[in-house]
């Protein structure tokens, strides 16, 4: 098992025809994942990369059987392609998409809501690396080849401190089952916490490394998310300790605002749950590794 | 992105909020012109920069006769103004907002942020106004009201006046003063606002309500569709290097170390400085190259590092997934053929074709020390700076 995504989910592309979302297929197509079309309004009817192009994702969903979705369409109008994928009955959706404005997204959150828990389309992203599952199939921008198939769930907010850990992990030995990317902005579809409960469901998953980040009450709250729900061993670590305060690191939802949002603080807090923390990135391997052998 | 006292003041009064009589001005004549136009016979002179704490750092005068004005303008045009919120270099006053004297009866502070907890607006409120909020929540936290807007329905009357008698109003001014917070709330939503906050919000003797000095700052992803917040924009106002490495794509802050770096990646970039840091070294700044790296990319980056006059010591961090290890190589090869580097260089390739990539830099007669890991990186960086005898 893995989560979120497996050898048999059938993806869309939407943004398909553009040169970053034709580029992204072609390399999840050779990673193996099962792309069934793409979206491009009024490009519908035309092939593309040997694939069918629809008009609107209904349609596509309609025609080829499609669960998933991930978006490379402009931040202008990205907000509303997820908006889209939910309604056409999409279960994952991963929103590559950087810098979709903040009122943007808290739209698309309020949308959603609509739809009851099982219904409810999860929304990976914006401003992500996607989510892959090391063997079986790339919903995402990772290069797949750093990832070893394995038991550890990955889920962090940064795409290249993502592959570090992969490359860490993989250079010990160690498998992945899925790896996930929340991505960088203040509002996003599926919190650290969100991530840590598909985990704990999942068995091929043993342990969870969680790579966060200063700036917002995420990471704090999944940390006690799995004090009081899991059972499986989570190891952290939080970037940003030499960040100024009030300032955006790159992300744009890397900026300290509020007590608890600091990587100092982050790190206490999580400690008091029980998460361990890799003191350095340049462990955070070895700091899986302990845990696994502990067990 | 950050606007102006006096233009934040302009929006706001457009959404039905009083603000006293002002005018801008840009030179000693125009600030005395512009104060016999207001009328009266007691005037502020207030610094337009982008920061608060203004009145502390002496960027706010009073002033009893018009004379007074155009000495205060003087004083205050052209200067570099530091406050709490600049840091050291200051931030340069190029234009002075003039205003009335307000005679204040009560101060109330009025705040409207994103709270990222719930994913709605969070407005803030206290009869403590004239303190930042940091102090109010650390002094007297009793004073603060805190009200959530479900922003798929907006703001409801009851929740303003809730907050309205909960500032302790008088029955009068009730239904005026859930005017100003709608008001605040319309524009905060309507412009793709991040921030507004109103400090201090008055009660004037005369009981009406004023803001008497205000913020506003905007979502920079939003900017595209507010071109009238968008030309509000003041480069003057921003740090040289960071206004430099924006228009170029690039993501930049400068900070006080003075060990350079370039890094592909937000996440990797904090994660390598605070490898630095606990090498015992002090990052010069945050800077990402974007997940790509490209070579056009490296060359602006090592353009905007080696101008910087605090950086001793130059350290690469590049980790290749899309890409690959012998492109970002002879990117930086290029690089550094076209500005010349007479400070130590650290490099460290990681990810795709590493092999290829550190082999390319070595037959090339780059002047460089390569490291395998982040802390193998940081810790030559360091290693490097006190060879330097730093």
């Amino acid at each position: 098992m893995s989560v979120l995504i497996d050898d048999k989910t059938k993806i869309i592309v939407q943004g398909f025809t553009g040169k970053i979302g034709s580029f992204h297929t072609s390399e999840m197509i050779k990673y193996g994942s099962k792309i069934v079309g793409g979206v491009t309004p009024g490009k519908g009817g035309q092939t593309h990369l040997e694939l069918p192009v629809f008009n609107t994702v209904k349609e596509a969903v309609k025609e080829t059987g499609a669960t998933a979705s991930i978006v490379f369409v402009p931040p202008a109008f990205a907000a509303d392609s997820t908006m889209e994928a939910a309604d056409a009955g999409i279960k994952i959706c991963v929103a590559i998409t950087d810098g979709i404005p903040s009122h943007d997204m808290i739209k698309v959150k309020r949308y959603m809501r609509r739809y009851s828990r099982k219904e409810k389309m999860t929304l990976i992203g914006p401003n992500c690396a996607g989510v892959i599952s090391p063997g079986k199939a790339l919903l995402g921008i990772m290069p797949g080849h750093i990832y070893l198939q394995g038991e550890i769930g990955v889920v962090g907010r940064s795409g290249t401190l993502g592959y570090e850990a992969a490359q860490q992990m993989k250079n010990l030995n160690i498998g992945i089952s899925t790896s996930v990317g929340i991505g960088g902005d203040p509002i996003n579809g599926s919190s650290f916490k969100d991530i840590l409960e598909k985990f704990e469901q999942d068995e091929q998953t043993k342990a969870i490394l969680m790579i966060g980040e200063i700036g917002g009450p995420q990471e704090v709250e999944a940390g006690k998310f799995a004090k009081e729900n899991m059972t499986k061993p989570v190891i952290a670590y939080i970037a940003g300790l030499t960040a100024p305060k009030g300032r955006v690191m790159g992300h744009a939802g890397a900026i300290v605002s509020a007590y608890g949002e600091s990587a100092v603080e982050k790190v206490e807090l999580l400690q008091e749950s029980g998460v361990t923390i890799s003191k350095n990135p340049s462990v955070m391997g070895e700091t899986v590794k302990s845990i696994l052998k502990g067990r | 992105m950050d606007i102006h006292e006096y233009q934040a003041k302009k929006i706001l009064s457009d959404f039905g909020i009083r603000i006293p009589r002002g005018g801008i001005a840009y030179s000693p004549e125009n600030a005395e012109f512009k104060a016999r136009e207001i009328g009266g016979s007691k005037w502020v002179v207030k610094a337009q920069i982008h920061s608060g704490a203004r009145g502390k750092a002496g960027g706010i005068i009073l002033c009893k006769n018009e004379l007074e004005v155009a000495q205060a303008t003087d004083k205050l045009l052209g200067k570099k103004l530091v406050t709490n919120q600049t840091g050291s270099e200051g931030k340069i006053v190029n234009r002075v907002y003039i205003e009335e004297v307000t005679n204040i009866k009560k101060e109330l502070y009025l705040g409207l942020v994103f709270d990222r907890a719930s994913e709605s607006i969070m407005v803030v409120a206290s009869t403590a106004g004239g303190m930042s909020v940091e102090e109010i929540s650390k002094e007297k936290p009793e004073t603060i009201i805190r009200s959530k807007i479900e922003v798929a329905v907006g703001m409801q009357e009851f929740q303003a006046r809730e907050i309205a008698f909960g500032l302790g109003m008088d029955f009068n001014l009730i239904s005026r003063m859930a005017e100003v917070i709608v008001g605040c709330y319309r524009a905060f939503r309507e412009l793709d606002a991040t921030m507004v906050e109103i400090n201090p919000l008055v009660v004037s003797k005369g009981d009406h309500i004023f803001a008497l000095d205000c913020k506003m700052s905007f979502d920079n992803n939003a900017l595209f569709r507010r071109s009238t917040v968008s030309e509000l924009r003041d480069k003057s106002q921003e740090n040289e290097n960071e206004l430099y490495a924006a228009d170029r794509g690039l993501n930049y802050v400068g900070l006080e170390g003075n060990i350079g770096n370039i890094i592909n990646g937000a996440g990797l970039a904090m994660a390598s400085m605070d490898m630095i840091k606990l090498a015992g070294g002090e990052p010069a700044n945050f800077l990402d190259v974007g997940g790509g790296a490209t070579p056009e990319k490296i060359v602006k980056a090592f353009k905007l590092i080696s101008s910087d006059k605090k950086v001793k010591v130059i350290l690469v961090n590049i980790f290749a997934g899309i890409n690959r290890c012998d492109w970002v190589a002879e990117g930086i090869v290029l690089a550094l053929q076209k500005i010349k580097i007479d400070m130590p260089l650290i490099i460290r390739l990681a990810g795709t074709n590493v092999e290829e990539g550190n082999k390319i830099l070595k037959e090339s007669k780059i002047n460089y020390v390569e490291a395998t890991t982040l802390e193998d990186a940081a810790n030559k960086a360091v290693k490097a700076l006190k060879k330097l005898g730093i």
